[in-house]
C-alpha cells in the first residue's frame, strides 16, 4: 500500500521538561470514516499531562474529525466509525462497557461557535455539566467564581451572574463556554477552532485564556491559524489530507522545532503560506 | 477633506424616488382575481360568525342568559335549554384527551427525532400522518366496538383501586358510553397534530447546543431535559393547544360512544356526560324549529371557543417557530 | 512497524451486558406477572400488558442503577419510556386498520357497491342492499368541493407566495385559524346559509360547500409550501425576459408546481372524504339513489356507515362497517396517490 511517509511520533513529543511522562491522551493508529468515507488514517498522536497541542492543517484534512473522535463526539454522526484505540490514563475509551458520557465528562470540548445554552442564566450554564452529569458539588457559588475566573471571565460578569448566557458578546459566550466545560473539572479540554468566529481583541483574551489553562489541564487545540499555534503551544501536529486521501500526520513535535527546522517540505511550504 | 467639502456649493441631492410600476392591464386582472381569493377566507369566517349568530339569534334571545346556566336541552318541549352541561362536558372530554395525548405525543416526536435510525424517519412521519388521515368516524367507530369493551376491565380497576381520586370514582358499578373512552378516543385523534407540531418545533432547535450538552457528558435524556425541552417549551404549549381546539370540536366519534345526560359530573369512568358538537350531531336530525336554533346557537358558542383557542395556540406556536407552520 | 491495520467498527451502542439485562428483566416480568395473575383474582389481557410493563420498568431502573448509576439509569428508562410512546402511536394505527378490514370484509359483496336500500327490509340478510347510493353521493359531494376549493385554495396559495401583498400575513394567519373549525360548525353554516337563508333546502351541492369550508385551508397552505419550493430564480428569469408578472406565474410558476399542487388537491380531498358531521345537517342522508347533487336529502358513505352502526341490527351494522372499510380504502388511497404524485415531481 502506497502511505503516505508518516514518522513515528511517540519518541518525538516529549513534554517541555524531557521527563519520561506517561500521556494522559494516547490516539494509538486511529482511523475515521463517515460511511465509506475515510477522513483519517493510522494517527498516531501522545499528549502529555498539563501541555497545549496544537493540530493544524488545511481545511478538509480531518482535525475537526479527529478532535470529535478523541472524546466520542464522532459516533453522534450517522454511519460514522472508527478504527484504533483512544488512551485515557491508559485505558481505552472505546473499550467495552465504556459510556461515551462519562468519556466526555473527563475530555471536555470547546466548539468553533461560541454555543451557551439559550435558556439557561450565566450562572446555571457554568453549572450545567454538573447537572447533565449529575453530580452533586458543594459550594456552587465559589465553583462559578472559580471557574469564571479560570476562564478569565468573572471580572466582567460577577454583578450579573443571573442574566441569560446568550446576551454576552461573542468572546464572553466563548469563555463562558470554557468556564462551563472547567466546572466538571476535566483532565482533557479539546477547543476546535475556538477564535475562528471571533474579533483580534477577543481573540487574544482567549489565548490569554488558554495559556493560563495550559499549567493545569492537558488542552488539544485545532486551528487555522498558524501564528496562534505558534502562540500558544507546547507541541504542534502537522495534518494533511484531502476529498480523496485519508488524513495523516505529516510531522509533529515541540512548537519551537517545528516552525523553525520542519522536516518535512509539505511542513515548510505549508507553514510558509504556499499552500493551505 | 471635509472642510473642503463643506465649502464646495452645495449642488441638493437628488430627491430619493418610489420604485413604482405601472401594471398592464393583465397584471391588474392578475391581481384582482388573485387578491379576491385570498380574501374569500376572511370573507368565508366572516359569513360564518354572521350566519351563525342570525341563525342563534332567536333562541339566543329566548334563552338570555339562561343559555349558560341551564342544564337541560329540551327546546322543542318545556322550552328550556343551555349549554351549561354540554360545555362542562366538552372541555372535560377535552382535558382528559389532551392529558392522555400530550406525553404519548411528546415521546413519539422525541422518538422519530432523537431516538429512531435516521433511516426510518419518512416511514414513521408517514405514519403519524396517516393516523391523522383515518377519518373520525372510523375512530368512533373502532372506539365503540373494540376499545370500549376492552377497557371495561380498567375502568372497574381503576374505580375499584384508585376511587379515592375523585375521577375515578363512580356511583354505580357500570362503566362503557363515558367521557373516559371518549376521551381516549380522542386523544388517539390529536396525538398526530401536537406530535408534528412538536416534531417541527423541537427539530429547530440548534444542533450545535445539543451537542455541547452531549460534549459536558449529559446522556441523551440529560441533554433532552436541559436543553431541548427547555428550548421547546412554548412551542409543545402551543401544539397542545392547537390539539385541545380540535378535541373541543371533534364530533362523530363522541356522538356515536357517549350515553348523553345534561349533568355536570366529575364521574369519568361511568356512562353519561355531554359534548356541544356531540350534542348537535345526535339532536338535529329530529329537532324541530326551536330545537335547530338552539343547536345552531350551541354551535356559535362553540365556534367562539375553538376559533379562541386555535388562535392563541397559532400564535404561540409562530413565537417559537416562525419559519413554518404545519397544517394537516 | 508493519503490523496490519486496526480493525474498523462503530463505537457506542449496547453492550453484551445492556441487552442481557434488558431481556431478563422482560423475561422477568412477564413471567412474574403470569404468576400473579394466575394465584390472585387479577384478570384481562390490558391490566396483564400494564402490569409486566411497570414491573419491566422498575426491574430496569434497579438492576441499571446498581451497575451503571443514576443518571445513566434514568437515561435507560427515559429511553424505553420514549421508544413506548411511539409504538403506542403506530399501535393504535395498526390495531384500527386491522380492526376494520376484519369487520368489514364479511359483509363485502358484488351488490354492495351497486344496489341501494330502497327494497331492504328490517329482516333482510346483510347480503341484501348495498351502498351504491352512497358511494354516488361521496363521489358527486366529495367531486363538487374539490371543483369549489382547489382553484380557490390555489390562487390563495399564489396571493401568499406569489403576490405578497400587503395583508399576506393576516390571510396566512386566518387560513391557519380556520383549519382548526370543527368539522360540525361547517356543516352548521351551510345549513343557517344556503338551506334556512336561501330556502334550498338539504342536497348534495349543500354538503359539497360545507366540505368546501374544511378543505380550502389544508389545499391553500399545503400549495403555498408547495410553490415555495419553485426556484426564485425561474421567477425572475422570466421576469428578466420582459414577461408580466401574471405571465410568469401562469406560465413558469404554476406549470414548475404542478404535481405538487395535485398533491395538495388531493390531500384536500384525503381530509374531507370521510367527513360525516357536516353531512348530518347539509346533505341529510337518504336510502335511496337520488343522483341529483343540487336537489333533495343525498347519502354519503360516511353517513351510511353512521346510521347503520347506530341501529341495533346485526346485518345493518354489517353494512356498517362494509362502508367503513370501503371509506378507509378510500382515504388510503388517496393518501398514496398524493405520496407518489410528489414522489415523481421529486424524482423529476
Amino acid at each position: 500500500m502506497d502511505l503516505p511517509v508518516t514518522l513515528d511520533h511517540g519518541d518525538l513529543v516529549d513534554p517541555p521538561d524531557a521527563a519520561p511522562v506517561v500521556p494522559t491522551l494516547e490516539a494509538r493508529r486511529v482511523g475515521a470514516w463517515f460511511g465509506d468515507h475515510q477522513i483519517l488514517e493510522d494517527i498516531d498522536l501522545a499528549m502529555a499531562p498539563n501541555t497545549v497541542t496544537a493540530i493544524i492543517g488545511p481545511s478538509g484534512c480531518g482535525k475537526s474529525t479527529f478532535l470529535r473522535v478523541l472524546n466520542r463526539m464522532h459516533e453522534l454522526v450517522p454511519g460514522a466509525s472508527l478504527a484504533g484505540e483512544v488512551l485515557l490514563d491508559g485505558t481505552d475509551v472505546y473499550g467495552r462497557g465504556i459510556r461515551p458520557s462519562s468519556t466526555r465528562l473527563h475530555i471536555g470540548m470547546v466548539f468553533q461557535k461560541p454555543n451557551p445554552f439559550p435558556t439557561m442564566s450565566i450562572r446555571e450554564n457554568v453549572l450545567s455539566g454538573l447537572k447533565l452529569a449529575g453530580i452533586r458539588r458543594p459550594d456552587h457559588d465559589g465553583l462559578v467564581e472559580q471557574c469564571l475566573t479560570r476562564a478569565g471571565l468573572w471580572n466582567e460578569v460577577k454583578d450579573r451572574l443571573g442574566r441569560p448566557g446568550g446576551a454576552l458578546s461573542g468572546g464572553q459566550q466563548q469563555r463562558l463556554c470554557i468556564a462551563r466545560s472547567l466546572a466538571v473539572e476535566p483532565r482533557v479540554l479539546l477547543m476546535d477552532e475556538p477564535c475562528s468566529a471571533l474579533d483580534p481583541s477577543s481573540t487574544r483574551r482567549i489565548e490569554e485564556t488558554i495559556r493560563e489553562l495550559g499549567t493545569e489541564v492537558t488542552i488539544v487545540i485545532v486551528t487555522h491559524n498558524m501564528h496562534q499555534a505558534a502562540r500558544i503551544s507546547d507541541v504542534t501536529a502537522f495534518f494533511l489530507g484531502d476529498q480523496d486521501r485519508p488524513g495523516t500526520i505529516v510531522e509533529c513535535g515541540p512548537t519551537t522545532e517545528l516552525f523553525s527546522t520542519p522536516n518535512d517540505p509539505r511542513t515548510e511550504d505549508y507553514i510558509q503560506g504556499r499552500f493551505g | 477633506m471635509v472642510s473642503a467639502l463643506a465649502d464646495a456649493p452645495v449642488a441638493p441631492s437628488p430627491e430619493r424616488r418610489d420604485l413604482h410600476d405601472t401594471p398592464t392591464v393583465g397584471d391588474r386582472v392578475f391581481r384582482t382575481v388573485v387578491t379576491g381569493a385570498a380574501w374569500s377566507v376572511l370573507v368565508v369566517l366572516g359569513l360564518i360568525g354572521t350566519f351563525l349568530s342570525l341563525q342563534a339569534w332567536p333562541a339566543l334571545h329566548d334563552a338570555g342568559r339562561h343559555f349558560f346556566t341551564v342544564f337541560e336541552w329540551d327546546p322543542d318541549g318545556t322550552g328550556r335549554f343551555g349549554i351549561a352541561a354540554v360545555l362542562a362536558g366538552t372541555v372535560t372530554i377535552a382535558l382528559l384527551a389532551l392529558v392522555l395525548a400530550l406525553p404519548v405525543s411528546l415521546g413519539t416526536a422525541l422518538f422519530i427525532n432523537e431516538y429512531a435510525p435516521k433511516r426510518l424517519y419518512g416511514a414513521l412521519t408517514m405514519l403519524i400522518d396517516l393516523l391523522a388521515a383515518i377519518p373520525s368516524l372510523i375512530f368512533g367507530m373502532w372506539g365503540l366496538t373494540y376499545l370500549q369493551p376492552h377497557l371495561e376491565g380498567t375502568s372497574r380497576w381503576l374505580s375499584d383501586h384508585v376511587g379515592f381520586v375523585p375521577i375515578f370514582s363512580t356511583n354505580r358499578p357500570v362503566f362503557g358510553s363515558s367521557m373516559f373512552v371518549c376521551g381516549l378516543v380522542v386523544a388517539l385523534m390529536i396525538v398526530p397534530i401536537i406530535t408534528s407540531v412538536t416534531r417541527e418545533v423541537l427539530s429547530q432547535a440548534p444542533r450545535a447546543t445539543c451537542e455541547a450538552a452531549l460534549a459536558l457528558g449529559g446522556s441523551r435524556w440529560g441533554m433532552i431535559r436541559r436543553v431541548l425541552l427547555p428550548y421547546g417549551r412554548s412551542g409543545i404549549v402551543g401544539a397542545s393547544m392547537l390539539g385541545l381546539g380540535r378535541a373541543l370540536g371533534e364530533t362523530i366519534a363522541i356522538a356515536l360512544i357517549l350515553s348523553f345526560n345534561y349533568r355536570i359530573t366529575a364521574h369519568v369512568l361511568e356512562p353519561g356526560g355531554g359534548s356541544i358538537a356531540g350534542l348537535i350531531a345526535n339532536s338535529f336530525p329530529e329537532a324541530g324549529d326551536a330545537g335547530r336554533h338552539a343547536l345552531v346557537a350551541a354551535g356559535l358558542a362553540l365556534f367562539v371557543l375553538t376559533l379562541a383557542v386555535n388562535t392563541v395556540a397559532r400564535i404561540v406556536v409562530r413565537r417559537s417557530a416562525p419559519s413554518r407552520q404545519v397544517v394537516l | 512497524m508493519t503490523t496490519a491495520a486496526p480493525v474498523r467498527r462503530r463505537p457506542g451502542g449496547m453492550t453484551h451486558e445492556d441487552v442481557i439485562a434488558g431481556v431478563g428483566a422482560a423475561g422477568l416480568a412477564v413471567v412474574v406477572t403470569a404468576v400473579a395473575f394466575l394465584l390472585t383474582p387479577l384478570a384481562g389481557s390490558f391490566g396483564f400488558v400494564l402490569t409486566a410493563y411497570v414491573l419491566f420498568l422498575a426491574l430496569l431502573t434497579i438492576d441499571s442503577r446498581r451497575r451503571l448509576g443514576g443518571v445513566i439509569a434514568t437515561d435507560r428508562v427515559a429511553s424505553v419510556l420514549v421508544g413506548t410512546c411511539g409504538a403506542v402511536a403506530l399501535a393504535a394505527l395498526g390495531l384500527i386498520l386491522w380492526y376494520v378490514i376484519d369487520r368489514g370484509v364479511p359483509g363485502l359483496h358484488r351488490g354492495f357497491f351497486t344496489k341501494t336500500l330502497d327494497s331492504v327490509g328490517p329482516l333482510d340478510p346483510a347480503t341484501d342492499g348495498g351502498a351504491g347510493h352512497a358511494i354516488v353521493g361521496t363521489l358527486e359531494q366529495v367531486g363538487l368541493a374539490a371543483l369549489i376549493s382547489t382553484p380557490l385554495g390555489i390562487l390563495t396559495a399564489v396571493y401568499l407566495s406569489e403576490l405578497r401583498g400587503r395583508i399576506a400575513p393576516i390571510i396566512r394567519f386566518f387560513v391557519d385559524s380556520m383549519s382548526g373549525i370543527p368539522s360540525i360548525v361547517a356543516g352548521l353554516f351551510i345549513y343557517t346559509l344556503w338551506v334556512v337563508q336561501l330556502h334550498k333546502g338539504f342536497s348534495g351541492l349543500a354538503a359539497a360547500m360545507a366540505l368546501a369550508v374544511l378543505m380550502l385551508p389544508t389545499v391553500a397552505r399545503a400549495a403555498e409550501e408547495m410553490l415555495a419550493l419553485v426556484p426564485g430564480g425561474l421567477r425572475e428569469s422570466a421576469l428578466a425576459l420582459g414577461s408580466p408578472h401574471w405571465r410568469s406565474v401562469t406560465r413558469i410558476v404554476l406549470p414548475t408546481a404542478r404535481s405538487g399542487l395535485a398533491t395538495a388537491a388531493i390531500l384536500g380531498v384525503a381530509r374531507v372524504a370521510g367527513e360525516t358531521a357536516p353531512l348530518l345537517m347539509t346533505a341529510f342522508g337518504n336510502d335511496s339513489l337520488n343522483a341529483d347533487p343540487t336537489k333533495g336529502a343525498q347519502s354519503s358513505l360516511s353517513l351510511f356507515a353512521y346510521q347503520r352502526i347506530r341501529n341495533a341490527l346485526p346485518s345493518e351494522i354489517e353494512r356498517g362497517w362494509a362502508a367503513a372499510l370501503v371509506l378507509i380504502l378510500v382515504v388510503l388511497a388517496l393518501f398514496t396517490l398524493a405520496r407518489l404524485v410528489a414522489a415523481t415531481r421529486k424524482a423529476r
